[in-house]
């Protein structure tokens, strides 16, 4: 198996701009496996193929990369790829009874899809917002103080289709296969959707204005 | 007096259009850059004693200083935004709510090192700080802040936002070099250091996001201004990232030297009802601190003093409901999860640590595990590789410091002496 052709003149194309912004190409590699991971919701064998031909290393070099990043996945993730952060401090604030009770209500585990392929399920490490804990993400966007009730509410929504909005994001909860294509340095045009800052992130600058205080004049 | 806040990149936040370049402003302090010595840059940023925001506190400005000059080689800058410290939490919604500030800084950093090209490495698994990040550098070259000479200065400056794919590690600046290389993210033996060999074996800057953004402001209201706040040593403002069993967790911007003490208070306190157990100053890999710690400044030097580290001012809070031993394992399972495998202390100790962990929280260790693991956490500080496995001892050596009472009460129980669901969020519901 390899590309089809249509396929491969488009990921090309995409790949050569990608290429063209470092001083050396091979740097263009996390970038190019998340763009095949864009194509095929995981990191294909085809996809591997591709990074190589493209930069001109083996295969193996590829492979010896994409399987050292938990991002890339080795088999397709669902549309929407929904993690727990079961680090010390969200565990402890409720994430491990969030995990433990979404995967009784999915029936799936850790690295595994819904049969209807619309959900997969990632144990996380922390993801750099433990102020809104318990925290859970769904294609990289940030849901925050879950509880097992909403996060089993959100799982359900996802698969009846219906329309999620992150908590600090964008209107439109994108699939997994869109978010790797922003990740791989071809962004969408959802970056000015949704709030600057919200809640947790706000609270010091509401003490602040409450009691006047700012940095010293210049 | 006791310590007030001072927001400077938080103070925007609360704007809708604070990640635009109309809410931001127009570059003032790069453009005053840019008509500077790049030497003259450097000395403002030495003389204002801001130390690294990402952790180690090193001086920025004596980073930046140790760039060869004249070697006909190109330089680079390499903004860190890989957070991923357990506790961490600034960087993140800095670059989500203030990006320009990040971008601003980079011009004036790339500047003072003579580089020409400059990276953001940002974690992968951040979506919409990845969007707001390309937004605001495709705004910057329209502006024509970014490219070809640079606000009509001759000066050339490209900028590349780059996305992380999972891993911890690459937060240590070497890996994170190779992992920019388009290799795995291992660490470099130093030296040589990047300052001399870095991307590309090419002298290299690697600064935190907040250390850079911070930048623009010490050029625009001078070195003595950002001086003038903190403490002797540890000068100028910083985040502070309160989370867990807080009644109004968050991001509270404030001189380095405030304590805890203090914080709490405008935080609103511990959760009703509750009280301090023990906390983090800066990510779990600074030991933790318990109660009586409540009023160590939190600089560089008071924290350092009382054995444990300012760190990324990561201050993670559990109340008495919470099991240090439950915690110290979540910790160490995200060590040996996140360990890299090139050194065999980090690799094979943290795996071990994490087995006789496992059995003690389970209440089915004996007094001889406690012996094990700090014999193992010896082992691993000052033996692994780079600093992931001495991140990994910090909770060991921490907690049977001050919990050894609580470890043995396991074996006595035979179990968990806790009630999980008290400490969850919603456990007082």
């Amino acid at each position: 198996m390899s590309y089809a052709p249509e396929v491969r003149e488009r990921l090309e194309k995409d790949a050569k701009e990608i290429i063209g912004r470092y001083p050396k190409a091979r740097s263009a590699l996390l970038p190019l496996l998340h763009l095949v991971q864009s194509e095929d919701g995981y990191v294909s064998d085809d996809g591997h193929e591709f990074c190589a031909e493209i930069l001109g290393v083996s295969k193996a070099e590829v492979v010896g990369v994409s399987t050292f990043y938990t991002m890339y996945k080795r088999k397709p993730a669902g549309d929407y790829h929904v993690g727990v952060c079961i680090n010390a401090l969200c565990a402890v604030m409720g994430g491990d009874e969030i995990w433990e009770q979404l995967t009784e209500h999915t029936g799936i585990g850790h690295d595994e899809t819904t049969p209807d392929g619309k959900v997969s399920l990632e144990r996380l490490e922390c993801n750099a917002a433990c102020d809104f804990a318990p925290v859970m993400m769904v294609n990289w966007e940030f849901f925050d103080n879950q509880t097992p009730e909403s996060a089993k509410q959100l799982v359900d929504d996802l698969r009846d289709g219906k329309d999620i909005r992150p908590t600090r994001g964008p209107k439109r909860l994108c699939s997994f296969k869109e978010a790797s294509r922003v990740l791989a340095g071809l962004p969408d045009d959802q970056a000015g959707e949704g709030p600057s800052a919200a809640g947790a992130s706000l609270e010091g600058l509401k003490v602040a204005k409450a009691n006047g205080w700012k940095a010293p004049e210049a | 007096m006791s310590t007030t806040l001072t927001p400077v990149l938080t103070a925007s936040w609360d704007r809708p259009d604070s990640f635009t370049i109309d809410g931001y402003g127009p570059y003032e302090a790069a453009k005053k850059a840019l008509g500077m010595d790049p030497d003259a840059v450097i000395q403002a940023v030495k003389d204002s004693g801001l130390r690294g925001r990402g952790g180690a506190g090193f001086p920025t400005g004596m980073k930046w200083g140790f760039i060869p000059q004249g070697d006909g080689k190109p330089h680079y800058l390499v903004v860190n935004a890989d957070e991923s410290e357990p506790g961490t939490c600034k960087d993140i919604p800095l670059m989500m709510a203030n990006p320009h500030s990040l971008i601003e800084g980079v011009i004036i950093t790339s500047y003072a090192i003579r580089a020409n090209h400059a990276f953001i490495y940002v974690r992968g698994e951040v979506l919409h700080v990845i969007r707001r990040l390309h937004a605001a550098v495709r705004e910057a070259y329209e502006k024509g802040y970014l490219g070809t000479d640079v606000f009509g200065s001759g000066y050339d400056l490209e900028l590349v936002v780059h996305s992380g794919a999972g891993a911890y590690i690459c937060g240590e600046e070497t890996a994170l070099l190779d992992s920019l290389e388009g290799f795995r993210g291992q660490p470099r033996l130093k030296p040589p250091f990047p300052a001399v060999a870095g991307l590309y074996a090419s002298p290299t800057v690697v600064n935190n996001v907040e250390s850079v953004a911070s930048v623009p402001s010490i050029i625009a209201n001078g070195a003595d201004w950002f001086a003038s706040m903190g403490t002797e040593k540890s000068k100028g403002f910083g985040i502070f990232s309160l989370s867990g069993h807080v009644t109004r967790p968050g991001q509270y911007e404030a001189p380095l030297g405030i304590t805890l003490a203090e914080l709490l208070d405008m935080a609103g306190g511990i959760r009703e009802g509750h009280r301090i157990k023990f906390w983090t100053p800066g990510g779990s890999s600074t030991p933790i601190f318990t109660d009586e710690h409540l009023d160590v400044p939190l600089d560089f030097e008071a924290v350092g003093a009382k054995g444990s580290m300012l760190g990324t001012r990561a201050l993670q809070i559990f109340d008495e409901t919470t099991c240090v031993v439950r915690t110290v394992l979540r910790w160490t399972e995200f060590y040996a999860h996140e360990s890299c495998g090139k050194c065999t202390p980090c690799r094979e100790g943290t795996y071990w640590l994490k087995q006789v962990l496992k059995r003690l929280e389970a209440g089915q260790g004996t007094e001889e595990d406690l012996s094990t693991i700090t014999d193992i956490a010896d082992n691993i500080l000052g033996r692994s590789f780079c600093a992931l496995g001495d991140g990994a001892t910090s909770p060991i050596h921490s907690s049977v410091k001050y919990f050894r009472e609580e470890y043995l009460k396991h074996f006595e129980v035979g179990g968990c002496p806790f009630d999980p669901k008290k400490s969850t969020l919603w456990g007082d519901r």
